[in-house]
């Protein structure tokens, strides 16, 4: 449906921009509250540009605010969650390529869980990792979000649709199941999986809810527990918290702009309609 | 050797995923099914012989706890207001967008996508400075046009909006996307034979286009009621569940419950009375589809 007449597409374009600008609002804001100095951001009325910009805000996160750790700590997680996308590929492949004793009964433990909300499991699983004393480490911030059972059910759905001559043909040759796994399937899988990284990559960044239960000491803090902490502790402080959010969130935006096409396209590919 | 190797093969490739959904996802549901008749605390943690067989007591005083009842009216609110919002708001940005030529659309897309791969942390951490009473932007710009300022997280009613706002402004990404897949998969041919039989705008939006994307509603409308039944992280940062539990959600009970009062028993009890409510929610929904369909 295209808007017809320059009226029509005149108003239309209009609504656009003007969601869009309030859609943008709160991160301009944001960008812009975080250079003003702790005076000027409680300033009325206030102040578009700041007036002096600052970069105190930043420094003070990361020189006095352990903002440091907190980052080594949720790109160690987002390291982690790669890991565990692998392991993902490679039960979508075993589940959408072998056959073997009781595959359909495992392939309903994941459809299972994929459906479970996760309040249901957070109690439990925090005792089984209190049994296993994986409680406040990082090991037990991780293990539990390794495996995405709705991941595994997508890599299946696309490895299915992998033709067995092609995995046949290079058994023949005399490839072991590794190197075919590794050689083959993967590249293969490029489109479906490059779509998976992505939002991997910004799940696991984003992580908030596990790393707060697990983990009791800052040492093991993520950002965004860490920038909860400090909302609490430093209230009033606006432009250091607008600082902490936006370390948070211009890193995915900046990586979401340059690969945002295939996310969109992964989207039309993924089926739904 | 061979044979051999071959039927190791999948052990190999599905085992590890396997063996940690099992442990982290499957075995807790039983667990917490488990724990849910029990009185389990931080005492029974340490001390297993401590741990007590209670019944469905825990369900019995989840309903005379008032501030749980409140969590599941604040629940049901949120739902209530929130997904028509969310839905129809995503709906009319992805009808906005197919009307517009190729790269406004992808740049208006990528725009309004923006919010979805944010942190809610963050993003509610800005929100709560946008909130803010004295010294936030919204009240600052209402006041230029000489309206009061509104207690936008201070007063139990317009809190719960507030925080629907925030929610809706997030959520619509993912949604737009769903719906605007659905509506380039509608065949042109449907337009031009409507067009050559004179049917108008609205009748060609409400006889073609709204019922090709039955199924993307459906699926949207679905995906939504549940992600709102779980509301969590922004009640969580921008209010802790206040003023007055005015704002406290049922997952943001169970967070309480389970990890500030360690009351891990009858915690997992209220998850499941949660569990329950999504599915029948789900249900629910299934089934009018499916008179949708007959019909």
């Amino acid at each position: 449906m295209e808007a017809k007449g320059k009226v029509e597409k005149f108003i239309v374009t209009l609504l656009l921009v003007l969601g869009g600008i309030s859609v943008s609002l709160p991160f301009i804001w944001m960008i812009l509250s975080s250079f003003k100095t702790e005076r000027e951001v409680l300033q009325i009325p206030p102040t578009l540009f700041p007036q002096n910009p600052t970069f105190q805000n930043y420094l003070e996160l990361f020189q006095s605010l352990n903002f440091d750790v907190y980052l080594r700590n949720t790109l160690i997680i987002v390291f982690c969650s790669m890991v565990g996308l692998l392991l993902n590929t490679m039960a979508g492949y075993g589940f959408g390529k072998f056959e073997f004793r009781g595959k359909e009964i495992w392939f309903m433990v994941v459809l299972v869980t994929m459906m479970l909300p996760g309040q249901i499991t957070m109690i439990p699983t925090y005792l089984i990792l209190n049994e296993m004393s994986l409680t406040n480490t990082m090991t037990g911030i991780v293990l539990p979000g390794l495996i995405v059972a709705f991941n595994i059910f997508l890599i299946r759905q696309f490895m299915v649709t992998v033709p067995d001559d092609l995995i046949e043909a290079a058994r023949l040759d005399g490839a072991g199941e590794i190197y075919i796994f590794f050689k083959l399937i993967i590249p293969l899988a490029k489109p479906i999986l490059s779509v998976q990284v992505i939002l991997t990559f910004i799940a696991s960044w984003n992580s908030f809810l596990w790393p707060l239960i697990i983990a009791s000491d800052q040492r093991l803090y993520t950002l965004s527990v860490g920038l909860s902490l400090l909302q609490d502790q430093y209230a009033t402080n606006y432009g250091l918290q607008m600082a902490g959010s936006a370390i948070m969130v211009i890193p995915i935006l900046i990586i979401f702009m340059i690969f945002q096409k295939y996310l969109v396209e992964g989207f039309n590919v993924s089926g739904i309609k | 050797m061979a044979r051999w190797k071959y039927k190791l093969m999948p052990l190999f490739f599905i085992g590890p995923a396997v063996l940690l959904l099992m442990v982290f996802s499957f075995a807790p549901i039983f667990l917490s099914l488990g724990i849910s008749f029990t009185d389990l605390t931080l005492i029974g943690l340490a001390d297993w012989s401590k741990i007590n067989f209670i019944g469905i007591e825990n369900f019995i005083k989840l309903f005379q706890d008032k501030v749980f009842l409140e969590s599941v009216f604040n629940t049901f609110f949120y739902v209530i207001i929130g997904v028509p919002l969310a839905v129809s708001s995503s709906l009319v940005i992805a009808l906005l967008l197919s009307m517009v030529g190729k790269w406004l659309s992808s740049t208006f897309r990528l725009i309004y996508y923006m919010p979805s791969v944010t942190n809610i942390v963050a993003i509610a951490v800005v929100w709560g400075f946008l909130y803010n009473q004295e010294y936030g932007l919204f009240n600052y710009l209402l006041s230029l046009i000489n309206i009061q300022s509104i207690p936008w997280l201070e007063e139990p009613t317009v809190a719960k909006l507030s925080l629907i706002i925030l929610a809706v402004w997030k959520s619509n990404g993912v949604s737009m996307l769903i719906f605007l897949a659905a509506l380039q998969s509608i065949p042109r041919v449907y337009y031009e034979a409507a067009d050559i039989d004179g049917a108008n705008r609205w009748q060609k939006f409400f006889k073609i286009t709204l019922p090709s994307m039955s199924f993307a509603t459906f699926f949207v409308t679905v995906t939504t009621v549940i992600g709102w039944l779980q509301f969590f992280e922004e009640p969580f940062v921008m209010t802790e569940g206040g003023p007055l539990n005015g704002t406290n959600s049922m997952a943001l009970y169970i967070y309480q419950r389970g990890f500030e009062y360690n009351d891990f028993g009858y915690a997992a009890a209220a998850s499941f009375v949660l569990f329950i409510i999504i599915i029948i929610a789900t249900i629910i929904q299934f089934r009018f589809r499916k008179k949708d369909q007959t019909l």
